[in-house]
């Protein structure tokens, strides 16, 4: 069973690699919002949405897919661990 | 018919069709044509129990909802001019648009009204408010009237009939100095527009007209006013639903819309993502789309999927409102690798295509588009001199210069080129590049900025350029949260690049040439 720390860091990857080449890694926190700040835009969460269903084997309907759920590694970690555990 | 007010379209409709539902949201929660009629006249009674006049402009902070709608009605029934803004933009690009056009009234979400009171006691503006608990089927603003009635009935109050000159709306679109500008339009502008619409797209009461551009947006002047006028349904899409391809298309499809238009993005997000072959889209009759390019292969792809209805692309800036139009053939040939045009003038406007001396060129020579004729904006709020350099000058007749390089083909049609100036388009949104290097400016570490888009099939990725005082790199994440608070979310870089310093031109300017090559 993965842990939240460790999906949290494998998506801060993702996000690090793919939307802010060369930021600073401590910059990006647990909390930092990214669909409301125009970080991660609507091509950008869908994408991620397909990273975390391949990385987990997990699936994400399309209403869970909202900004409640996807705005910070945190929330995302917390999607992801409790499609792991249903 | 021909259209003359705007919100006499309501009117009419509602006695023609009171019961049938005028407006349908996302939710599903409606209301019908002669309740919707009556909402908007006690915002009519209200505004002008508030002291609004004829002349007078009239703000909303509204998500897009039958309440937002029957507002706008309101407005225009009290003889004033609406003035939507975003209401996910921050609350200062918001403030500095209603000060500017110094709205007599605000009509606000209770979320949103302490971030703009905050903004306008800075200034000691403070326009009336009526402030709504939320939005959705009418009912928070019914509730908000009702607060206000009990303790200040507004009596009756006559709807004006407006002369077509008289503003109905003002949009605000980005502007190359940093701050927004107002696009002013009459009744008469939308009108004729509208009425085309009739002639061409045939509506009738039976249609189901898709409402996914937001109220700021001028692609809203067609699904709200043709499908009132008539007496059709327009069914609502929420923001948050409108972005995700994936959901829009089985909503869509549940919804039986019949009518379908946006801005090219999300049809090509659909078109990828949209799993469109589980759904059945046969009701679906006419898709239009307008405000950008749409990439051919995207455009192929939907058509493969849906390939019974007809497609349309419109064209027109927000001064003119859709002046050209295309329709798209049955079968686009495969070998086709370029866009479709932008095709021919509509029939109430004449086109000029000028060189950069504003003489016509030669039929099927490169010039800039201008057109002429009753869609014709009235000009930029408080901006004389930005309004005189919008038209040609030394013409008798109002020639709007649209700022796109055009080409006639040898059948007629236009093919856009390209921009005179630094504006681009993304999703539909027009972005002023000049605007997002002034909120970049304000960040206190940047010494120079510099923001060029480059355009592919996917999108518009916007990269900016810039060096800082003690030439160490920011954090991209505090950048784009500063953008986002200062700019709307679609004007925000996608990407930065921090350089020692900005290449200079031989007159020391920055060099966007040589900018350009590092995409």
């Amino acid at each position: 069973m993965v842990s939240e720390q460790e999906i949290k860091e494998t998506v801060k990857n993702f996000i690090l690699k793919e939307y802010l080449p060369g930021e600073d890694p401590a910059a990006l926190t647990d909390t930092t919002p990214l669909m409301t700040t125009g970080i991660l835009d609507s091509i950008a969460v869908l994408k991620v949405v397909n990273f975390l269903e391949s990385e987990f084997g997990i699936t994400i309907e399309p209403h869970e897919a909202v900004v409640e759920n996807l705005n910070t590694l945190l929330d995302m970690a917390q999607l992801v661990s409790s499609k792991k555990a249903a | 018919m021909t259209t003359t007010a705007l919100h006499q379209l309501l009117d009419l409709s509602s006695s023609r069709f009171p019961s049938r539902i005028a407006i349908e949201e996302s939710g599903g929660d409606s209301i019908r044509y002669d309740e919707f009629t009556h909402l908007s006249d006690r915002v009519r009674d209200r505004l002008c129990r508030m002291g609004v006049e004829p002349g007078d402009r009239v703000g909303m902070c509204l998500r897009k909802s039958a309440d937002g709608i029957a507002c706008i009605f309101g407005i225009m029934k009290v003889g004033a001019a609406y003035v939507p803004v975003d209401p996910t933009a921050p609350a200062s690009r918001n403030a500095f648009i209603f000060q500017n056009c110094a709205v007599k009234a605000l009509i606000v979400e209770q979320r949103l009204e302490s971030g703009l009171r905050d903004q306008f006691g800075q200034f000691g503006f403070a326009p009336e408010l009526i402030v709504l608990d939320g939005v959705g089927a009418g009912v928070p603003l019914t509730a908000a009237l009702e607060r206000l009635d009990a303790v200040d009935p507004a009596p009756a109050a006559p709807s004006v009939s407006p002369d077509p000159s008289a503003l109905a709306y003002i949009l605000y679109t980005s502007g190359s100095t940093g701050q927004p500008k107002g696009v002013m339009l009459s009744h008469g502008n939308a009108a004729c527009f509208i009425d085309w619409c009739s002639e061409v797209f045939q509506p009738n009461e039976q249609d189901r007209f898709s409402s996914h551009a937001p109220f700021h947006f001028d692609l809203s002047v067609l699904d709200i006013y043709v499908a009132v006028k008539h007496g059709a349904t327009l069914v609502l899409v929420e923001e948050q639903l409108g972005k995700d391809p994936v959901r829009l298309a089985a909503w869509m499809a549940e919804k039986k819309l019949t009518i379908w238009y946006s801005a090219p993005s999300i049809l090509s997000l659909m078109a990828q993502f949209g799993k469109l072959e589980q759904n059945d889209y046969s009701s679906l009759r006419l898709v239009l789309f307008a405000g950008e390019v749409f990439p051919i292969k995207y455009l192929k792809l939907l058509k493969s999927s849906w390939p019974h209805p007809r497609y349309f692309n419109l064209y027109g800036p927000t001064e003119t409102n859709v002046c050209t139009f295309y329709e798209v053939p049955q079968r686009i040939p495969e070998s086709q690798t370029e866009p479709v045009p932008i095709g021919k003038a509509c029939p109430y406007c004449e086109p000029l295509v000028v060189n950069e001396v504003g003489n016509e060129v030669a039929r099927g020579a490169e010039g800039e588009l201008c057109i002429a004729g009753p869609s014709d904006m009235q000009g930029y709020w408080s901006l004389p001199e930005k309004t005189a350099n919008a038209f040609l000058p030394g013409h008798k007749r109002r020639w709007y210069r649209t700022g796109d390089i055009v080409r006639e083909l040898a059948d007629g049609n236009y093919k856009f080129l390209g921009r005179r100036d630094r504006m681009i388009k993304k999703r539909g949104y027009r972005i002023e590049l000049g605007e997002i290097e002034a909120a970049l400016y304000r960040y206190p570490a940047i010494k120079e900025a510099a923001v060029l888009a480059f355009p592919d099939d996917d999108g518009v990725p916007i990269k900016a350029f810039a060096s800082t005082r003690d030439g160490s790199k920011l954090s991209i994440i505090e950048l784009k949260k500063f953008c986002s608070e200062n700019l709307p979310l679609y004007m925000v870089p996608d990407h930065f690049c921090f350089l020692e310093s900005l290449p200079k031109t031989s007159t020391d300017k920055i060099d966007y040439q040589s900018l350009k090559q590092m995409r």
